[in-house]
């Protein structure tokens, strides 16, 4: 019987590892980028003021590399660690794409890192930007590799259940890799790490701006980053929307939470929920405050189409049920008998499967076969309502992304108006605005990042594999060891990775006449240059 | 041979492979990592033996992320559950392992006498944990592990993680393998490091290597005696991939040593190792010290080749279960699956062969300790 207090616990420890993970992701993604872009132009044009931008904001791209690569690592190993079932399930399929992003990204990447920060006296300038290319080409590659393997598991294709080994077997590398779900994720994932790189760039140039100090290096990489940023920003609400609309194609339950759908739509009128407070218990809102005539063309593009209800969907999901419990039945005999009537038996409802495993966890003792006539319809029920992910939890995860993307959109705007226009210092405010949103888009990828993975449930591989089936047999005491030691050393990371990321952005870069370069004995007497920069204390 | 066998099999030697890349450049920045604070008195000496690693160390992790990638993928089952049933080593694995990015990367960063003591006992902690954990999950894996599986292929353990880390043999293999990464290290700095760096490393080394050889004669004659697991049964290679309906296996002593017996040209791969560890360290204190690096990757060859020639078809044998012993057979990916990784290992190897190399070629020769204090890139 499964212990769901460890599949809970497997689930927290899953996701703070993978929101800690990808604080650092973006910005590794988007920061290779821009080094790239910087070297180029000094290659071109010789100018050395872009070779200290490159190697300055090379040396922060080191800092946040580390722990990216540190909390990489953890990813990996968990899903043998504490998702077995899950791994044993998918494995054939899921494991190949992060093998692959092995021998094709990640083996360039890291091996280019190395060369990149120590190559500079040993290659000729071609051949170290060849090197911050591959560095850059091996990140954005691996992100791809990545968000192949979890677009299976939003919309699982290129794969079939097979009884005889009892997990989905691999059929098609080719449907697995231009699956729909994956590919409109990872130009939106990967853009929008383009988006958190940029913010950085441009909040600590307006940061040497406010102070006056490096102003020459800080005035280029701010309009570097501004242009950049603006360009990445109206990409990423670009491919949100696609990718929105591949979920109301492919994953009804998860479009229907993000905006909140108790019932299908009746277009063309139905309003867009701005506001809401969604009450999961009672299926329904609180208060909300919508737009008219706005949801429709947004999610479906066009004005006719319904958006079916979590209440419809859940009633669509009865007979699924039903049918999947006959199929785990005929699994479960096949298994003993290997039988070919038992086979028959399964091969009939082997669509349905899924939602019987799901209704394992409602059954009298997690046990199917304990299922009486009078309980079935409490088991359906009870499932039907499972099938939906929770809505408060998506509604308001998707509208602070959403939000945040247009505010990003406005800062970036204004920034590279001003920063053409050479006004920047006249205008204090946008560089003060650009420096306090640092944090703010890596904020919105870990809102995005919730949007996807919270409106996955109740699944592992959506309609196949319940979460709650997924999770090693572990005992608590092994997920309290585990947890509580991330929970210590993952604080530690973060407190010296900040910490050293706020001293070498003060210090700044090395050469460019600094007006007043703080003094490096420690920590405290950099915050005491000149520029009152109280926001980094 | 049908082909699904011969995926099978090559996917079996690939994963050897793939584990001997990784006892070779992971065990290499390890060892560095373990004889820190020996070979380097001064701060200064210090971060010259880690720059003698520091452009490489990113790119040889990338070993220990592709195998467990390469596991997942084409043994799935063992994937699953040997992380799962080795749970409580995995995840101190894991906690040591992720602080040598950060060591790397942070420790020269301030200029502060505790913040670099303490990453240098992290540097220490990193290397040993790892490395002797590896070492141990080969000893538990020859020893059988304690696991059976549900119906549905969920896995459950049958005994306590204790055992693991406390029982005498993997205890042994588990030193063997630090001692192993201790010489790969040893080496390394003796090419790329100044008097006197280089010389404690050397020391270290050859004490490593013999130390090394001589493990693995004890640990040949307790494999040579202990119980190993034999199918009774005839078995199909080309089988389903699924633990659930194996045929029944009997543990006998010295049934580790059948497949030597029965293609005793095999002798050759633990030959093969004990030459390594042997000569390996003469051509060092002889001052050979790339052939002592090259004799060391033999040296490890011919260690993970003999476990794994000794046990094969077994991957992960069961002691409370053992029909459902985990076998090349019985727990690999399917023939599709298999055939395209084998496509894309073909295309990326070379590459990552060639680049690797260059790497090492434009970083060559001897890392200055003065020109360290002067350069702000290195670690």
């Amino acid at each position: 019987m499964t212990n769901l207090t460890v599949v809970e616990l497997s689930r927290l420890q899953f996701a703070l590892t993978a929101l800690y993970h990808f604080l650092f992701v973006p910005l590794t993604l988007g920061l290779s980028v821009i080094l790239a872009a910087m070297e180029t132009v000094y290659v071109i044009t010789g100018k050395p003021i872009y070779k200290d931008m490159t190697q300055f904001w090379g040396k922060l791209f080191g800092i946040n590399f580390a722990l990216g690569v540190a909390t990489g690592l953890t990813m990996e190993f968990e899903f043998g660690t504490n998702w077995s079932m899950y791994s044993h399930f998918v494995g054939d399929v899921f494991g190949t794409p992060l093998a692959i992003e092995g021998l094709m990204a990640f083996f360039l990447e890291s091996t280019f890192v190395g060369l990149m920060i120590f190559g500079w006296d040993r290659l000729s300038r071609p051949a170290h930007l060849a090197v911050t290319y591959l560095v850059a080409l091996g990140s954005n590659l691996s992100a791809l590799w990545i968000l192949i393997a979890n677009g299976f598991m939003q919309y699982p294709v290129g794969a079939s259940f097979d009884p005889d080994t009892m997990r989905m077997q691999f059929t098609s590398l080719y449907d697995l890799i231009f699956s729909e779900d994956a590919q409109a994720k990872f130009v939106h994932t990967s853009i929008a790490g383009f988006v958190c790189a940029a913010m950085f760039v441009m909040g600590i140039s307006a940061y040497y701006l406010l102070g006056k100090r490096h102003r020459a290096f800080a005035a280029r990489s701010f309009r570097v980053a501004a242009l950049f940023g603006l360009i990445s920003t109206l990409a990423v609400i670009t491919l949100g929307d696609a990718l929105g609309r591949s979920d109301y194609l492919l994953q009804q339950t998860k479009i229907a939470a993000i905006e909140g759908l108790w019932h299908t739509t009746r277009p063309p009128y139905e309003p867009w929920k701005l506001v809401a407070l969604p009450d999961d218990a009672t299926q329904s809102d609180v208060f909300s405050i919508g737009l008219p005539y706005v949801l429709t063309p947004l999610v479906t593009h066009s004005f006719t189409e319904p958006i079916p209800g979590i209440i419809e969907l859940e009633q669509e999901a009865r007979p699924k049920i039903v049918n999947g419990i006959q199929a785990v039945l005929a699994l479960q005999d096949y298994a003993r008998t290997r039988s070919p009537e038992a086979l028959a038996a399964f091969r009939k409802n082997e669509d349905d499967m899924g939602y019987g495993l799901l209704a394992e966890r409602y059954a009298p003792g997690q046990d199917l076969a304990a299922i009486t006539r009078a309980d079935l319809p409490g088991v359906v029920n009870h499932t039907a309502r499972a099938t939906i992910p929770n809505v408060f939890v998506e509604f308001w995860s998707f509208r602070i992304m959403m939000a945040l993307g247009f505010a990003f959109l406005a800062v970036f705007a204004f920034a590279a108006y001003f920063s053409l226009r050479n006004r920047l210092e006249r205008h204090p405010w946008i560089l003060w605005l650009a420096m306090l949103s640092i944090p703010l888009p890596v904020l919105a990828s870990e809102f995005g990042w919730i949007v996807a993975e919270n409106g996955r449930q109740p699944w592992t591989v959506f309609g196949w594999l319940p979460t709650f089936q997924s999770a090693s047999t572990h005992s608590v005491g092994y997920l309290l060891f585990s947890l509580i030691g991330f929970a210590l050393i993952y604080t530690c990371f973060i407190a010296a990775e900040l910490y050293l990321m706020f001293r070498y952005a003060r210090i700044g870069p090395a050469t460019g006449a600094p007006a007043e370069t703080p003094h490096a004995a420690g920590p405290m007497a950099a915050g005491t240059s000149g520029y009152a920069g109280k926001p980094w204390q | 041979m049908e082909l699904y066998v011969a995926l099978k099999v090559i996917w079996a030697f690939l994963l050897g492979v793939l584990l001997t890349g990784l006892a070779v450049m992971v065990g290499m920045d390890m060892g560095v990592g373990i004889m820190l604070r020996f070979v380097g008195r001064s701060d200064l000496e210090r971060r010259a033996a880690l720059n003698a690693i520091g452009p490489h160390w990113d790119g040889n992790q990338v070993w220990f992320v592709l195998g467990g990638g390469a596991i997942f993928a084409a043994f799935p089952t063992l994937y699953a559950t040997s992380f799962s049933t080795f749970y409580v080593v995995m995840i101190l694995l894991l906690f040591s392992m992720i602080l040598r990015p950060l060591a790397f990367e942070y420790r020269s960063k301030l200029d502060a006498g505790r913040w670099r003591a303490t990453w240098d006992w992290a540097f220490l902690v990193s290397g040993a944990v790892p490395m002797f954990v590896f070492g141990a999950a080969f000893g538990n894996v020859l020893q059988g592990v304690g696991f059976h599986f549900t119906w549905d292929g969920q896995y459950f353990q049958d005994e306590s993680f204790i055992w693991y880390v406390l029982n005498p043999f993997a205890i042994l293999c588990g030193l063997m393998s630090v001692a192993l990464s201790l010489y790969q290290g040893g080496t390394m700095l003796v090419m790329r490091t100044e008097q006197p760096i280089a010389a404690r490393a050397r020391r270290i080394a050859v004490a490593g290597g013999l130390i090394a050889a001589l493990l693995f004669a004890i640990g040949g004659i307790w494999v040579s005696l202990m119980k190993g697991f034999v199918f009774t049964a005839p078995v199909d290679p080309a089988m389903a991939a699924t633990p659930l309906n194996g045929p029944s296996v009997a543990r006998q002593a010295g049934a580790w040593l059948g497949n030597f017996h029965a293609h005793p040209a095999l002798w050759a791969i633990p030959a093969a190792g004990f030459l390594g560890m042997i000569a390996g360290p003469l051509a060092l204190r002889a001052g050979f010290a790339v052939l002592g690096w090259w004799l060391g990757a033999l040296a490890s060859v011919g260690t993970i080749f003999t476990v794994g020639v000794a046990m094969f078809p077994f991957l992960m044998p069961s002691t409370t279960a053992p029909a459902q012993s985990l076998t090349v057979w019985n727990a690999s990916g399917s023939a599709y699956n298999l055939t395209w990784m084998l496509v894309f290992a073909l295309i990326f190897t070379p590459a990552i062969i060639a680049y690797t190399g260059w790497a090492f070629r434009v970083m060559r020769g001897r890392v200055k300790t003065d020109s360290i204090a002067h350069d702000e890139h290195s670690y």
